[in-house]
């Protein structure tokens, strides 16, 4: 019955946003701000009927009501609870459902917060984000159902791939797809502004904390996603330029670029029309991604349940709206002149070659991901492109980025001085050049590549915090921490979030220092992984909920003294009879000790695979430090949701291109 | 500088970097890619030895032997031919016989293959797409094996 009602409220749902696409749209042309107002009931009203939907499939999954197949297939009576709730958007469907959750959340907050937008526009974004909702609701009901039932019911399910069956499934795809589908809401507003055809730097605020939103937790999600593959694959590697993981990173690349694009849009009225266009882009990409990893077409280590014939259908609603909102680009694009001229070397300047680097370095990984199935289409070869293409082109593209960033911070707008700003730096250069120095000593010999590369992460990290503390100190140590405190949130924002790109390259650098031992060890035999040695003490059997497990016990021994005892483990689920691997890690600062253990074929020996990866936790702390900036950022008081009124200020100097 | 000669200064430093981003891209793709081949293919002399390619295929039944020191020696086959592979290191999770499989190596001037990567998957049921397709073209595909559930 719940799962009835469930299904039937998705049908309300497509019912609704069908209203909500046309009449606010309708009031939006029309200027009718009743039907207008029309709109945000309906988003909210859209968001419950999806909640009712989720809770009902949720409900037959703590259940374990086997009489839905797609329970049937993706649960088991004996799984741990919070799998079964996590297990909800665990499999194809169920993610495709908390996919227009998320989408009908963002919807709805929109009109939560409309009360500070403008009719015409709030109608029309809320329009398309109906319209975006409308389309994967029809491919929900009609091409992935999860309510479907199966008679006569099984007795017990078929289980959870045993590899999504960890915490990090309860975090991972949700904050993933937040950030994923918070660019619908993007691409809404640039939809709807261009449709209104009022592009200005009022825009750019209405955009900013959506933008933002969006951003943080695609930042975490990708994060989140490289950790958990790191500790859960027990390959000992964060990000493996896999099909799937492009898909992720290409949204973020140019999500970041719009980021920093709205910012001149919103300060100096430049870069109207390429905001835009980003905006349109991100969200594409977001599609793109989406398509790629649901439907199969690209071999992924990554991919979980695919079917190639729902891909078709994500590829339809991927050309439309794609196409529909490059038409409305293409009509409008003469309609947003662009304002405030600027010297190359300024803030604006900066700001365009952080968008130049970050574009086309998503192309690059664009070219990279796509360029199998188009030589596949055109000559029937398969090839794979792998790591090696990605590091010769990306990585060329991120450095002088990664370079520019303390620099661009501190530039002047409309026209900076670089000199003067290389002067004011003096400080962060000479201390991280000191510092580069004797990590190089602690380190000895090495690449001298990744030493620059630590080099290059210090000073954006100290080049970065020293900004804050020079506009601290500016005007004397009296009062300097009053002037801390009352610092712009955007401000300490911006250098915060640059501070983690640093801690990010410091952690990435590092990777080249690791120590890695691939061998089999009897109990008793040691092992030497840079300071510490690692001594197997024995191989036992161990029984889990729904698993068993071959449990291998290792000391970890630092000179003479025990520091840690670590358990890495093979398990055999019962419900797939499927294998995987749990590692053992000890952590020491922030660097990790990780044993991933193989086969025990005979019972004495066991396969492993031991690494000392050094300051390796940094690569997920840098982006960690980016989302909390971004959070930060979005709490200025300035910049709120549904902030000052500007647009009733300022007058329209663009008139609708009719 | 004046303005027009600052513009020009601009796109130039625009075009410079998308040019050498093109330069990157296309050696990339020109020097970087990976084929993919089936046993059929390699017993036909597609691959000559000492280039790197992936061969995939399903591991032949009672192929698979284990030696110290984590030598690996199994078979892959696509029904009518089959390619000899060893491998030194770890077996993904997923690694069976009468399972897909993908392995990154070289030939040998014997035609051996030694692989310096095994793929994995993470779903059991999934059959890399290349693999599925070398099987298809040997008649050996029987989709829905590995499933034996029942669809609704």
């Amino acid at each position: 019955m719940i799962v009835e009602i469930g299904h039937y409220a998705l049908v309300l749902a497509l019912a609704l946003t069908l209203f909500q696409a046309t009449v606010p749209l309708w009031g939006a042309i029309k200027r009718d701000s009743a039907l207008v107002a029309l709109g945000p009931y309906a988003a909210i009203a859209q968001l419950l009927l999806i909640g009712i939907s989720f809770a009902a499939l949720t409900h037959a999954y703590l259940g374990s009501d086997f009489s839905v197949a797609n329970v049937y297939q993706n649960s088991h009576t004996l799984k741990p609870l919070i799998y079964k709730w996590s297990g909800v958007w665990g499999n194809h469907e169920g993610s495709m459902l908390l996919w227009v959750l998320i989408l009908a959340l963002f919807g709805a907050g929109v009109a939560i917060f409309s009360r500070n937008l403008p009719d015409d526009i709030l109608g029309a974004t809320l329009a398309v984000q109906a319209m975006i909702a409308a389309a994967f609701l029809a491919f929900l009901l009609f091409a992935s159902n999860p309510f479907l039932r199966l008679a006569p019911a099984p007795f017990e399910g078929r289980d959870l791939n045993p590899i999504l069956q960890d915490p990090g499934l309860a975090i991972h795809p949700p904050l993933l797809y937040l950030g994923y589908v918070g660019y619908s809401i993007v691409f809404s507003f640039a939809a709807g502004a261009l449709i209104v055809g009022r592009i200005d730097a009022a825009f750019a605020r209405m955009l900013r904390p959506w933008n933002l939103v969006a951003w943080i937790t695609l930042t975490l999600g990708i994060a989140m996603g490289s950790y958990w593959a790191y500790y859960e694959l027990g390959w000992g590697g964060y990000w493996f330029w896999d099909p799937v993981e492009n898909a992720s990173l290409m949204p973020w690349l140019t999500g970041t670029a719009l980021l920093h694009s709205a910012i001149v849009m919103e300060k100096r009225e430049a870069l109207k029309i390429w905001t835009i266009l980003l905006a349109i882009i991100t969200f594409s990409l977001s599609l793109l991604g989406t398509f790629l990893v649901r439907s199969g077409v690209l071999t992924s280590v990554h991919a979980f349940a695919v079917d190639p014939e729902r891909g078709l259908f994500i590829l339809i609603i991927l050309i439309a709206f794609i196409g529909g909102s490059f038409t409305l680009f293409a009509l409008r694009a003469r309609a947003m002149e662009s304002g405030g001229l600027f010297a190359p070397v300024s803030r604006e300047g900066a700001l365009v070659l952080n968008n130049l680097f970050l574009a086309v370095a998503s192309l690059a990984v664009l070219v990279g991901t796509l360029y199998p199935l188009a030589l596949e289409g055109v000559t029937g070869q398969k090839i794979s492109v792998g790591p090696p293409f990605f590091n010769l082109t990306v990585v060329p593209l991120m450095l002088p980025l990664f370079v520019a960033i303390p620099f661009g911070q501190r530039l002047a707008w409309k026209r900076g001085d670089l000199l003067g700003v290389t002067q004011r730096m003096g400080l962060a250069i000479g201390l991280s050049f000191i510092a580069t120095l004797i990590a190089a000593y602690y380190i000895g010999r090495g690449p001298a590549l990744a030493i620059v590369a630590i080099g290059l992460g210090i000073f954006i990290l100290l080049a970065s915090l020293d900004e804050i503390r020079e506009r601290a100190m500016r005007g004397g140590t009296s009062g300097a921490l009053r002037r801390l405190i009352g610092l712009p949130r955007t401000f300490v924002a911006t250098a915060l979030a640059h501070a983690g790109v640093g801690i990010m390259v410091i952690g990435i650098a590092f990777t080249a220092f690791e120590k890695e031992a691939i061998l089999s060890m009897k109990p008793g035999e040691s092992v030497k992984l840079g300071e510490y040695t690692l001594t197997l003490r024995g191989i036992a059997p161990y029984t889990g909920p729904n698993y068993t497990s071959t449990v291998a016990r290792f000391s970890v021994h630092d000179g003479t003294r025990e520091v840690a005892e670590l358990r890495p483990a093979k398990r055999v689920y019962i419900g797939r009879q499927m294998p995987t691997s749990e590692v053992g890690r000890h952590r020491v600062g922030f660097s990790e000790v990780y044993v991933a253990i193989g086969e025990t074929s005979d019972g004495a020996h066991v396969d492993l695979r031991a690494y000392w990866k050094p300051f390796v936790t940094l690569i997920w702390l840098g982006p960690a430090l980016m989302a909390l900036a971004g959070l930060l950022s979005l709490t200025d008081r300035r910049l709120r949701v549904g902030a000052p009124r500007v647009a009733a200020r300022r007058p329209e100097r663009l008139e609708p291109a009719e | 500088m004046t303005r027009k000669q600052k513009r020009l200064a601009i796109l130039g430093g625009f075009g410079l970097v998308l040019v050498s981003a093109l330069a990157l891209i296309l050696t990339g793709l020109r020097d970087q890619i990976v084929f993919f081949r089936a046993p059929s293919e390699v017993v036909a002399g597609k691959v000559k030895p000492g280039e790197a390619f992936r061969l995939g295929g399903l591991v032949e039944q009672g192929s698979v032997q284990r030696e110290p020191n984590q030598m690996v020696r199994f078979r892959v086959t696509d029904g009518p031919n089959t390619i000899a592979v060893t491998y030194q290191g770890l077996l993904p999770d997923l690694f069976r016989e009468g399972q897909g499989v993908v392995a990154e190596g070289k030939l040998d001037a014997s035609g051996a293959f030694t692989a310096s990567t095994v793929l994995a998957r993470h779903d059991e049921n999934y059959m890399p797409r290349e693999v599925a397709d070398a099987l298809k073209k040997q008649g050996h595909w029987q989709p829905g094996k590995a499933e034996g559930a029942p669809k609704p």
